[in-house]
């Protein structure tokens, strides 16, 4: 023990959290930043790390319990199961318009399937956080379409509870039945953390809760550790066992947590962001530029597409549906996540972590600009709009009166 | 607490919380977004574009409260006012209940307190907490202050019956 590893720690930190504030002030989620530092250190980067990369692996790791626990945390049984009575037909058109681009792209690279469902899902889910604390800084949150785009959210989180157990089976290389019965446990143990939240949250959130923080930090954190450890070891993917233990806590004992896990959730979810970072060769981004641009125009379209369409059928105007749209076209934390399932499994699947990596980090920039475009976008749509009406109604005035004048003379 | 004919919507915000508002009666639509973390949104749709908020107001829950007061109990202390203006011989009073007072523990229907002062007791406030027009059968304590209306002398009279 030279100090090496703190030492190459400490820099690694000490870096993502200045690149953190620089992000703040630009007002920029600072997710690519990690990304783009974790591709700098590394596998073919600048500086090769030689101590702490095992750490680091294993502090990814705890970074996607602590990232589903908190998502969990932020939904409640009852919020899940109205959301998806209520929008299921909209969740189904996001999930088919969105998943299908990035199949085709993986198809077209001649991946093994279990990757071309991994690209599938890369394409398909919009960044909850960046999208929710977008909404909030643009002062959306009491917005006609807000509901709308948060339901859109909510089902694709919950979809993911469906999707990973399917995407860990296939990565495992499990045989038809295998598979079939990994997802049907995870199936099972959804419907089964669903009905422990609604008939009895109250009384698992009496247990768990403590008045102490640091009590409720150990017993909170250790739980959602080993529920996913236990989903590891049955092929079940670990990351839906944290975020079934996230769901099935509510109230207080979800809100206390929430203010004691978020800090640490942000150490080791950037420490996640650069691990992926670490893991991909930036050598290899290039040749995967051109695919993931094309990407990015082809799913961003499709995402404001069904923002706007998803809108609509709420009732919104104009001006709302183009604000829905343009709101939910980042992507982050989820899409990496994936990837990062993908990559660490050993499929051969040449470029993907790359092109995921150039995916993100070209929508995770634009996806905030894009949503702060819609205020401004949507008025002049909506503007448009109204100024075609009244042309029209001109029109057909003056068309009505000439018709008048025609009769008489 | 609020009437009827004031029809409020109210929506849930998954991850985030839950929005009410209402269309005043001067057409404009206002709410607020009460944020899980007790963070308050005070929201004014736009005239133009009635699915957006021309005016976001953050109040964190504390400004909430003094907000709602205003808006809220602060109506009612002012009706209370207007109230005693209107009827000159009426006044308002606090009278304590005293630890070991004969009363405490017993009902407030045991003081008999309008027949035998004229006294009305409209309030009790226990615990920082306003028990609004407490029935017969309210348990006393000692510690307990009652809003009383009533003349002068019922009033002092009423003090008087309960810490005897």
């Amino acid at each position: 023990m030279s100090g090496l590893l703190l030492i190459e720690l400490g820099i690694i930190v000490l870096v993502l959290g200045l690149l953190g504030r620089l992000a703040g002030r630009i007002g920029l989620s600072p997710i690519p930043l990690y990304l783009l530092v974790g591709l700098a250190f590394g596998t073919g980067g600048l500086v090769p790390l030689a101590a702490s990369e095992n750490f680091i692996g294993t502090g990814a790791e705890i970074g996607v319990v602590l990232l589903l626990l908190l998502l969990g945390l932020e939904y409640s049984a009852s919020e899940l199961t109205t959301n998806l009575r209520q929008q299921a037909p909209a969740g189904l058109v996001n999930m088919v318009a969105n998943a299908t681009p990035g199949a085709v792209v993986g198809i077209l690279l001649h991946w093994p399937a279990p990757a071309v469902v991994a690209m599938a899902g890369i394409t398909y889910t919009t960044s909850s956080g960046i999208t929710a604390k977008v909404l909030a800084d643009l002062g959306r949150l009491g917005n006609r379409e807000t509901p709308v785009v948060l339901s859109l959210l909510v089902l694709e989180d919950l979809s993911m509870a469906a999707y990973l157990p399917v995407l860990t089976a296939m990565l495992a290389g499990l045989s038809l039945a295998a598979g079939a019965m990994s997802v049907a446990l995870a199936l099972a143990a959804i419907s089964v953390a669903l009905v422990i939240a609604l008939r009895f949250g109250r009384a698992l959130s009496r247990f768990v809760f403590s008045e102490n923080q640091e009590v409720l930090l150990l017993i909170v954190f250790g739980l959602a550790l080993l529920v996913a450890g236990v989903a590891q070891s049955l092929q079940v993917s670990e990351a839906v066992g944290a975020f079934l233990v996230g769901i099935a806590l509510s109230g207080r004992v979800a809100e206390s947590a929430r203010a004691v896990l978020s800090p640490l959730r942000d150490l080791f979810a950037a420490v996640f962001f650069v691990f992926f970072g670490l893991r991909t060769d930036p050598a290899d981004i290039p040749p995967m530029l051109l695919p993931a641009i094309a990407l990015a125009v082809v799913t961003a379209l499709t995402k404001v597409g069904v923002g706007i369409w998803a809108a609509r059928r709420a009732k919104i105007g104009l001006a709302g549906q183009v604000r829905a749209g343009t709101a939910i076209v980042s992507r982050g934390e989820f899409n990496i996540i994936i990837a990062g399932l993908a990559t660490g499994s050993g499929i051969v699947a040449p470029g993907l972590g790359a092109l995921a990596a150039a995916y993100v980090l070209i929508l995770a920039v634009a996806g905030p600009l894009i949503a702060r475009a819609g205020d401004p976008l949507g008025r002049w749509v909506a503007g448009r709009a109204a100024r075609r009406g009244e042309l029209r109604a001109r029109r057909e005035r003056a068309a009505a009166t000439s018709e008048i004048r025609e009769l008489r003379t | 607490m609020y009437d009827d004919d004031v029809d409020i919507t109210e929506t849930k915000l998954p991850g985030i919380g839950i929005r009410h508002d209402f269309l005043t009666d001067g057409g404009r639509r206002v709410g607020v977004v009460s944020h899980r973390n007790g963070q308050r949104d005070l929201v004014v749709f736009s005239k133009d574009d009635p699915d957006s908020c021309s005016q976001v107001l953050q109040m964190s829950g504390a400004e909430a409260d003094a907000l709602a007061q205003f808006l809220g109990s602060g109506r009612i202390i002012e009706k209370l006012a207007t109230l005693s203006e209107q009827i000159s011989s009426l006044a308002t009073g606090k009278v304590r209940i005293a630890h070991g007072s004969r009363y405490d523990g017993l009902s407030l229907g045991a003081t008999k307190a309008r027949t035998r002062t004229g006294a009305s007791i409209v309030a009790l406030m226990r615990d920082k907490e306003v028990v609004p027009s407490p029935g017969p059968q309210t348990q006393l304590r000692g510690g307990d202050t009652l809003v009383v209306v009533g003349t002068a002398e019922a009033i002092d009279g009423f003090k008087q019956l309960v810490n005897e």
